[in-house]
């Protein structure tokens, strides 16, 4: 996500590391890259026109009169104003005082409204919270029909009635109360922007049930047309925050540092892939952090702490930095990350990783045949991969089912990397 | 290939969750008790109430189809008011440029497209061969027509290369595929042509559903498979019933996918690959464009292109705001035709590409 953003920029901020002083010249240059960049990812160009002002005046005034590393500077500014873009921080949910809470669920069509529903039920219940989810777009065919099978897999109810959508909403509420569900997400028809009887109605269904929050779910490969969009929704609905879907493609999301700056209102949430866990608050520092291509530790750290055990991590900390971690331990822990997701999004948020991973795709094959070839060894061999002969490795590559080639880069890389991480543990510091 | 990453991850994030790394977090607690990994849920699923919606009845009346101008026409703006703005000035001037570039921009052209249309005005200008604000805004109409013109725009079909013809449709998540799909199907059944739609999309909740009410609309044979079940057999065994039904054209719905999921375009692969292991041919692999997409949709176009060659371009939702720009990077850089527009809700929407209309709504007042 980000990618080409995070690239373009990276690849400006590189040329800066090693200057010590920036001209008015470089500041040009280092704007005009900036401008390209964040047009290539779709920012709006209105809001690109913005930012760069700010940042012309930040960088300009201070850079100059500072004799410590200007670009670190410009970076600073750079990062401060897409932070400050993104929505500043993180938004904070509350619940209303008389349940339920109701959240409404308003976009374009296509943009992913029904599933980031679903979505942001299971986080609702992740919170707590008993939710309910009512299908009010009778529009698409089997709209409803999707919104009910997608509840039955995260365990949360679906209402839903025919006729009139304003009509099944109210029943929807009244429904809530009576089971006692504390919070209620409405999904809605997708409609056009420019649709003034699409956008009446869904107003209408605002009237009725009264959200505490209404989000706008905006897919994250929106073009330009994304504020147009965002400002129609918000002059009729009041829109309290954005939900970004799709983000785990390589869109620029150039539509996220967007919104925030024309109608006012936050990223409140982003979907980062197909799986209905994939929902997670939006970090803006953290995403400012990420286009930037310093990774995004906090997230990282965040989604290990929730599959990893602590103590066996720690144990197995320990080993690699002492040399001792086995290809055992290796399989185990890698069981533990794949419980994080596809591995090509934990790379993409280690910091440094990301621009360098271009070329090197990690799919989840390469890890099965990975797995194939250490379960092939004997205990012993994955205590120790140097006695892994001739005749051991034919034998290893006939059981996985790969090529001796491929056993032997494993073994290869293995060494590379204790070697690496003994390197690395030096640097630590020490419990 | 290097399985290097894979190592420095493992290695990595043990070391962030079990060693010291923990110093980054400052402010944050230090000790979170391990998260239990969210089981099969307990609460009981049931749904309250299981009707279906009553259907919104859409009988599709043939209507005069709109022309791509008045869909459009609710939508001017950008280039209108930059047009606007330039002819009121007596000469050509940075401000002219600026306004131009914007417009284009903003009708997601992109980057690229944009300079290099620019830079040969600017080349035109230099040389005096445009004079005024006038000659320079036909330029660029006429520049943009014929980026667009000379492509081969229909689809096609051809039972002399194959009985049944196979028409795919690709693309990302809620673009419109499966609209498209039943739009077309009307289309064809409406030329006499006999058409089964193949449930491709085996993995979004209810798609199957969606595509049998427009089966049933259309009068169209449908296919489908289980939620869950493998797409290329879905698509196979519509392609062996629609050869032993004499049935010619076989429109094989797939699953939304952003081009970044190998495993997914893999699939797409295997999809295309093995329609053809039946009697039939694929004549048409469709990528289907939100006209909102930005600079992501050359990337899609690509990809997609890439794992199954496509051969044209469905832009859909055309009635919206949204200008559609990208598709000049996607012809002009990639030589795939946008073939088919959606602009609006119904069969009829569905109309040919014609740029000279499309370059023409986008200055018109």
């Amino acid at each position: 996500m980000f990618d080409s953003l995070s690239d373009r920029l990276g690849a400006v901020v590189g040329k800066l590391r090693n200057r010590g002083r920036l001209s008015e010249a470089d500041v040009d240059e280092i704007l005009a890259e900036i401008r390209t960049a964040l047009l290539e990812a779709d920012v709006n160009v209105t809001v690109v026109r913005n930012v760069l002002a700010r940042i012309r005046e930040r960088s300009v005034g201070e850079a100059m009169s500072k004799v410590l590393d200007p670009a670190q500077q410009v970076v600073k500014t750079v990062q401060a104003e897409l932070i400050a873009l993104l929505g500043g921080e993180t938004l904070k949910i509350t619940y209303a005082s008389q349940p339920p809470t109701v959240v409404l669920m308003a976009g374009l069509q296509g943009s992913g409204k029904t599933t980031s529903a679903a979505k942001l039920a299971a986080w609702f219940k992740k919170q707590g919270r008993q939710p309910m989810l009512v299908g009010a777009d009778l529009q698409r065919p089997a709209a409803v029909e999707q919104l009910r099978v997608l509840g039955a897999q995260i365990g949360v109810p679906v209402f839903s009635a025919p006729g009139d959508p304003v009509e099944t909403a109210r029943l929807g509420l009244e429904e809530a109360r009576r089971l006692g569900r504390n919070v209620l997400i409405v999904d809605t028809a997708g409609r056009l922007a420019i649709d003034a009887e699409m956008m009446e109605q869904v107003r209408r269904i605002s009237d009725t049930v009264t959200p505490r929050y209404t989000f706008l779910v905006v897919d994250a490969m929106t073009g330009q047309d994304a504020v147009t969009v965002a400002e129609a929704f918000n002059d009729t609905l009041a829109i309290d925050g954005v939900i970004l879907s799709k983000l785990d493609g390589d869109a620029r999301g150039g539509a996220a540092l967007s919104v925030k700056e024309v109608i006012g209102k936050p990223i409140a949430f982003a979907a980062t892939g197909e799986k209905l866990d994939a929902f997670e608050q939006f970090h803006p520092d953290r995403m400012a952090s990420r286009i930037l291509g310093m990774g995004d530790m906090l997230s990282l750290i965040e989604q290990a702490e929730q599959v990893f055990e602590k103590e066996e991590a720690e144990k197995a900390a320990k080993k690699l930095v002492d040399g001792k971690f086995t290809l055992d331990d290796f399989l185990e822990q890698l069981q533990q990350l794949k419980k994080m997701g596809p591995l090509q999004n934990v790379l993409g948020m280690l910091p440094g990783v990301g621009a360098q991973l271009k070329g090197a795709e990690v799919s989840d094959d390469q890890v099965k045949r990975t797995e194939a070839i250490i379960r092939s060894m004997t205990p012993a061999e994955r205590e120790n991969p140097q006695i892994i002969n001739g005749s051991r490795r034919s034998r290893i590559a006939n059981g996985s089912g790969t090529q001796v080639q491929d056993v032997n880069r494993l073994v290869k890389q293995f060494a590379e990397m204790q070697k690496m991480m003994k390197q690395f543990g030096g640097r630590l510091p020490s419990r | 290939m290097n399985d290097l990453w894979l190592y420095v991850a493992v290695a990595a994030t043990i070391v962030l969750v079990g060693g010291g790394v923990v110093v980054v977090r400052r402010s944050r607690r230090t000790a979170v008790p391990p998260a239990p990994v969210p089981s099969t849920p307990a609460e009981p699923t049931a749904t309250i109430q299981a009707v279906a919606p009553a259907e919104p009845v859409a009988p599709a009346e043939p209507v005069a189809p709109p022309s791509l101008r008045d869909r459009l026409s609710r939508a001017r703006g950008v280039f209108a008011s930059a047009t606007t703005g330039v002819l009121r000035r007596s000469a050509i001037d940075q401000s002219t440029w600026d306004e131009l570039e914007e417009a284009m921009l903003r009708a997601d052209l992109g980057v690229s497209v944009t300079t290099t249309l620019l830079d040969g005005l600017r080349a035109r200008v230099k040389q005096r061969e445009i004079a005024d604000p006038a000659a320079l805004i036909r330029a660029l109409r006429s520049d943009m027509t014929s980026r667009l013109a000379g492509a081969d725009r229909s689809l096609a079909f051809d039972l002399a290369r194959g009985a049944p013809n196979i028409w795919m449709m690709v693309g990302v998540n809620g673009a419109g595929k499966t609209t498209s799909l039943a739009k077309i199907a009307a289309q064809q059944i409406a030329l006499g042509r006999s058409v089964l739609m193949a449930a491709g999309d085996t993995f979004r909740a209810a798609a199957g559903e969606q595509l049998e009410t427009w089966a049933t609309r259309t009068g169209a044979a449908i296919i489908r498979g289980a939620e869950g079940a493998d797409p290329s057999s879905v698509v196979f065994d519509g392609v062996q019933s629609a050869a032993a039904r004499n049935i010619n054209l076989v429109l094989a719905d797939t699953a939304g996918r952003l081009q970044t999921n190998t495993n997914l375009m893999d699939e797409l692969r295997k999809v295309r690959r093995v329609a053809e292991k039946a009697a039939g041919v694929v004549t048409e692999v469709l990528l289907v464009i939100d006209a909102t997409t930005g600079q992501n949709g050359l990337v899609q176009a690509k990809q997609f292109a890439q794992a199954t060659q496509v051969t044209g371009v469905v832009l859909t939702k055309l009635d919206g705001s949204a200008k559609g720009g990208i598709v000049f990077a996607i012809e002009t850089e990639l030589g795939i035709p946008v073939k088919l527009v959606g602009l609006g809700e119904t069969v009829d929407d569905l109309a040919p590409f014609n740029p000279e209309e499309f370059v023409n709504a986008l200055f018109d007042e």
